[in-house]
């Protein structure tokens, strides 16, 4: 079932690399096959059963490199399934926004499909050899994402991002060669790792591997020092690319968070909680702040995206702290941050898109061209609001189950971390400011002329932002099925 | 049945709402019928809970989040705001379908969303709850403030209100994780039952909230900027919805800021506090919607000042006649607005007398708010001062000098409205905008029931009402004394009399109240240059610093590389490679050397063998 799931798409993509080909129909197949995979995904969530804590639903294991204790293992539980579904959502929104691209539309949709497999299998991935693969290779996509479909200076800001994650990879699998080298008997597969996890009250071992896995995590979020690389990626990359990047990869880090370092290394990472919450409330406040001095709108979209991920920093590190009475509160705040992912991974896509939209009507993001767009433009303007709203974690949209929880849960555990509450302050002023000068006022600038969005535009946004909508009125579905994971997460991070 | 009434009270006004918020223009025609019929249904259902015919009020809940439900419950706090909500919403939506510009689908889309997160308010049962309508209902009062949002200040009032009550909610959310770690779980009447310090710091993220939705100080400058919204809007939210709902978050949690000893006498001063400075501010205003949104932040004071001192019942009549009282002033003074072109109290000399409904209705609203007797406000703000007595008599005379201001600034109006016109007033009409000069039959009916509450509400805090009231509600304030009613008549008539008297002197003069309270007391200035600039100048910094040395590190460690990827280059050419040729040429060297053995002389090649069979012994000879 999952193996389908994740090689589906790479073998359209396979077939979608034939010159012969027309491009009519690799875009039409580009929405056919991610559309498929919306429907695998939710067939897959449909069979789910929650598994027993440690253990994987689904499952799935082929003997691949048995040499080095490494295997094909494929497997979800409450951490994972909510991001695969998010995975393949984000897609079909992606492909049915590009419906109308006209720049080598055959090898952009390939490319895409074979992004969505790396992206699903990542998720899926069970073991940390094949982790790794997909990590890199999502790496590799979309890098030739950016150089062939971006815009600006591609490809520097490309070759920077390819560079600097590239080298965050290299110390995620320093990390995992220590994990493997510590376990007894040596294994890769993570499920034996999480149920007996290696270098158990050896401080400076376990702290060497964990700090090389969340060196290697923290560029891929991107924490704050790391994030650097992420604005210039996204204000050159197209934006189906940055929806990708934003909404799905990013990701990639914080689940290696609740996925790899904390049931691996519990010990390592109650004695980093601290640190882990400091770069936490540091990147919310630091993402918040730039955010709110951007001119660019794709870049302040960006700098968000660093505070948004702050809060998930935070709480997975307010998790290793262990006070009496707070267990309850370390649960929330697991399940908010893997809430915060998903809502994340919609809202952001949502907007990156609408920056899409923008860039292709005027060829500009400075946010002082535009004024009054409301009035040329009143569809995309209500789009654009919604989306800012949930950014800013109004309740009714998704980010606020997600930051409520964080905060709940976190305050709870380290009071400290109220600080990153101001967060949501700076985020909604920034957002209002945008909402303020770029769509009410007179009507001047690039907004006079500008088109309304089409059906294309409304229809992938709207996808997100329902979804977005539908989380934060009725969380119930996602949360059961977040919330038994998130507690595993608690109670293996406090062994 | 009446659990799914009370729900349909928060889902059917968001669900109207919410279409006719995304329909845009093509639903225009039919916003203003759905709208009143939506807001009517929502009065009768809240009537219908709030003092069902048999059995217990409704409550209900389903799973949320942390732990906690969605729950909506009516006790009986709610049954008496809940009807008072609903009804006040109706009146105003149907008061507004005389004005041309509020007849769109955003209008009336985005009321109904107010209108339900502001019922849920009323209902919530847990933090969560509460937390989901609370900033639900500041992002409808930003839109619906900036609803005229091709006007740049407008919008700009919408995000000042809006930012300003987020950062008081921020209380709300410290407050969850407070209630969250102390244990008493995340419903509202279990708040007081959490342990430790963590009640503390819950006590204050409540306090801070409730102080900055219900205007107090210091927070009470974004409702001056609110008065840009239409006044239809103001007529709800800062009437009985928005701004009252901070006072009411105060009066259902006053077990908890009780339970502190500290957070029920900040409450309690703030409130008495607000009633005397606002009330100066109000004084202060040449604006008649400044005046009377000073004069709400004033009245919703006393609202505060019950829920610290614990007359929470007293505290629920004030909120509920102040709702009926202010919702009627501000759709007057929207009328005068669109039929006359002036809010400016300037140009409204002798407004009162040119619609007489319209002017008798104000009349009976200021005198309310006036606090003479009997009518409503009069009878409602004793029994809060009743309450106030109990606690310390010095909160009691600030409190009562709040109400000789509030008969002043009322006065204030009162005697400008209602005067014999001088001639000439007409060139002060439209200076804001062109009137229509007629105001609409709709609009005025609405006036007479907000009116007649003005007018008789007091009842409910009068005997034998206000026992009744007292057991519903809850809370154990005392009655106020015939003594102490007697006062405050007395307070209020001789404040007003003396307005009277000061205005028909001071007519015509200007400047005579200084600029900190015309300004209300430079508080946005203040928030701007204590909050605001540093926040964008740390932010610019913060940007700076992010790509100077944050970026410039990157970039460095990158060029770094490259450098040192250069100097092996060059030592790979200079060093490496240069040893692998001197390896070559001293190989060709030693060739060389070894073809000049080759002489061809026999003697000499056998003198060669005989030295390499000598060093050959020596060799073996050395090895063994």
């Amino acid at each position: 079932m999952l193996s389908l799931l994740v090689f589906l798409p790479l073998a359209a993509a396979a077939v979608l690399l034939l010159p012969s080909i027309g491009e009519r129909l690799a875009r039409g197949a580009f929405v056919a096959v991610t559309g498929i995979e919306v429907v695998l995904a939710s067939l897959a969530w449909g069979r789910y059963d929650a598994p027993a804590s440690g253990e994987l639903a689904l499952e799935q294991r082929v003997r691949w490199i048995p040499g080095v204790g490494s295997s094909y293992h494929v497997g979800v539980d409450g951490l994972s399934l909510p991001l695969v579904v998010l995975t393949t959502v984000v897609f079909l929104a992606c492909a049915v926004f590009a419906v109308r691209e006209s720049h080598r539309p055959r090898l952009q949709a390939a490319l895409f499909l074979f992004l969505e497999c790396v992206c699903l299998g990542l998720f899926v991935s069970a073991d940390l050899i094949l982790f790794f693969v997909f990590f890199d290779l999502s790496i590799v996509a979309m890098y030739f994402s950016i150089v062939g479909w971006g815009h600006g200076d591609a490809a520097r800001s490309a070759l920077k991002f390819f560079l600097y994650t590239f080298l965050g990879s290299l110390a995620l699998l320093l990390g995992f060669v220590g994990l493997y080298v510590a376990s007894d008997p040596h294994t890769f597969d993570m499920v034996e790792l999480a149920a007996h996890p290696p270098l158990q009250g050896q401080g400076l071992a376990g702290g060497l591997v964990l700090s090389a896995l969340l060196l290697g995590l923290a560029v891929k979020t991107p924490t704050f020092p790391f994030h650097t690389w992420l604005p210039p990626a996204h204000s050159d990359a197209p934006a189906i690319g940055s929806a990708v990047l934003a909404g799905v990869m990013l990701k990639m880090g914080t689940y290696g968070f609740v996925r790899i370092a904390m049931p691996m290394l519990p010990d390592a990472w109650r004695a980093w909680a601290p640190v882990v919450i400091v770069i936490g409330i540091v990147s919310v406040l630091w993402g918040a702040l730039v955010a709110f001095a951007q001119t660019d709108l794709k870049r302040m979209i960006a700098y968000t995206s660093v505070n948004h991920m702050g809060y998930v920093v935070l709480a997975v590190g307010a998790a290793g702290v262990l006070a009496d009475g707070a267990d309850e509160a370390r649960r929330v705040a697991v399940t908010g941050a893997v809430t915060q992912m998903v809502s994340h991974g919609l809202l952001t896509a949502a907007l990156f898109l609408l920056a899409g939209s923008m860039f292709e009507r005027t060829g500009d993001y400075a946010l002082d061209a535009y004024g009054g767009l409301a009035s040329s433009a009143p569809r995309y303007a209500t789009l654009f609001t919604v989306a800012a709203f949930g950014s800013l974690g109004l309740p009714a949209l998704s980010g606020f189950i997600a930051e409520f929880q964080i905060f709940a849960g976190s305050i709870a555990t380290v009071p400290l971390t109220a600080v990153a509450v101001l967060g949501i302050l700076i985020t909604a002023a920034l957002f209002l400011r945008t909402l303020q000068r770029v769509f009410t006022g007179p009507t001047t600038g690039l907004s006079e002329g500008f088109a309304d969005v089409a059906p294309r535009e409304w229809a992938s946004v709207g996808l997100l932002l329902a979804l977005s909508v539908f989380i934060g009125v009725l969380p119930r579905p996602l949360l059961d099925l977040i919330e038994p994971a998130a507690a595993a997460v608690a109670h293996l991070v406090g062994r | 049945m009446l659990d799914l009434v009370l729900v349909s009270l928060v889902v059917l006004p968001a669900v109207v709402g919410s279409v006719l918020a995304l329909a845009g223009p093509a639903a225009d025609r039919t916003a203003g019928p759905a709208g009143v019929a939506t807001t009517a249904l929502v009065a009768l259902a809240a009537v219908l809970v709030a003092f069902p015919a048999r059995g217990a009020r409704p409550a209900v809940g389903t799973p949320f989040m942390a732990g906690s439900d969605l729950a909506l419950a009516v006790d009986g706090l709610a049954a008496p705001v809940l009807p008072t909500v609903a009804v006040v919403a109706l009146l105003v939506l149907l008061a507004a379908t005389g004005s041309p510009d509020l007849r769109t689908a955003r209008f009336h889309g985005l009321m109904l969303l107010f209108v339900a997160a502001a019922l849920m308010t009323v209902l919530a049962a847990t933090i969560p709850t509460l937390l989901v309508s609370w900033e639900v209902m500041g992002a409808t009062s930003f839109a619906l403030i900036g609803y005229h949002w091709r006007d740049p200040v407008a919008m700009a009032s919408g995000t000042t209100a809006f930012l300003t009550t987020r950062t008081a909610d921020v209380g709300l959310y410290v407050a969850a994780g407070a209630a969250l770690a102390g244990g008493a779980g995340l419903g509202l009447s279990s708040l007081p039952d959490a342990t430790g310090g963590w009640r503390d710091v819950l006590a204050a993220g409540l306090l801070v909230a409730g102080l900055g939705k219900a205007a107090q100080l210091p927070f009470s400058f974004w409702l001056s900027r609110a008065m840009h919204g239409p006044s239809p809007v103001s007529a709800l939210l800062h009437s009985a919805a928005m701004v009252a709902m901070g006072g009411y978050l105060l009066l259902r949690v006053s077990p908890t800021l009780a339970a502190t000893g500290w957070a029920d006498d900040a409450a309690a001063w703030t409130g008495a506090v607000t009633t005397v400075v606002l009330g100066l501010v109000a004084l202060a205003q040449g604006d008649l919607k400044q005046l009377l949104a000073a004069s709400t932040a004033a009245q919703l004071g006393y609202v505060v000042l019950a829920a610290g001192v614990g007359a929470t019942a007293a505290g629920t009549t004030h909120l509920v006649a102040h709702a009926a009282v202010k919702a009627g002033l501000f759709l007057a003074a929207g009328l005068w607005l669109e039929a006359l072109g002036t809010k400016r109290l300037s140009g409204l000399r002798g407004a009162a007398r040119i619609w007489p409904v319209v002017g008798a209705c104000a009349t009976a609203g200021l005198v309310s708010l006036a606090g003479i007797p009997p009518f409503a406000l009069w009878a409602t703000k004793d029994a809060v001062l009743a309450g106030a007595w109990e606690h310390s008599p010095a909160l009691y005379v600030t409190a009562l000098a709040g109400a000789g201001l509030a008969a002043g600034y009322a006065g204030k109006a009162l005697f400008v409205l209602t005067r014999r016109a001088p001639d000439g007033v007409e060139s002060g009409w439209d200076e804001e905008r062109p009137g229509s000069r007629r105001v609409p039959g709709w609009s005025q009916g609405a006036l007479v029931p907000l009116a007649a509450g003005a007018v008789g509400l007091g009842v409910l805090a009068l005997p034998p009402l206000a026992g009744r009231v007292r057991h519903l509600v809850g809370g154990a304030a005392p009655e106020p004394g015939a003594v102490e009613l007697l006062v405050s008549a007395l307070v209020a008539g001789t404040a007003i009399v003396a307005t009277l008297a000061v205005s028909r002197r001071a007519e015509g003069a200007r400047g005579v109240w200084p600029t900190a309270l015309t300004d209300w007391l430079f508080l946005e200035r203040l928030a701007h240059r204590l909050v605001v600039s540093p926040v964008c100048r740390l932010a610019d910094l913060v940007a700076r610093a992010d790509d100077a040395v944050l970026d410039r590190a990157v970039g460095t460690c990158a060029h770094l590389t490259v450098r040192l990827a250069r100097a092996s280059a060059r030592a790979d050419d200079t060093v490496v490679d240069a040893g692998v040729r001197a390896v070559g040429s001293g190989a060709r060297r030693l060739g060389r050397l070894a073809q000049r053995s080759q002489t061809g002389q026999l003697h000499q090649y056998y003198l060669q063998s005989l030295i390499v069979l000598g060093a050959a012994v020596v060799v073996l000879v050395l090895v063994r």
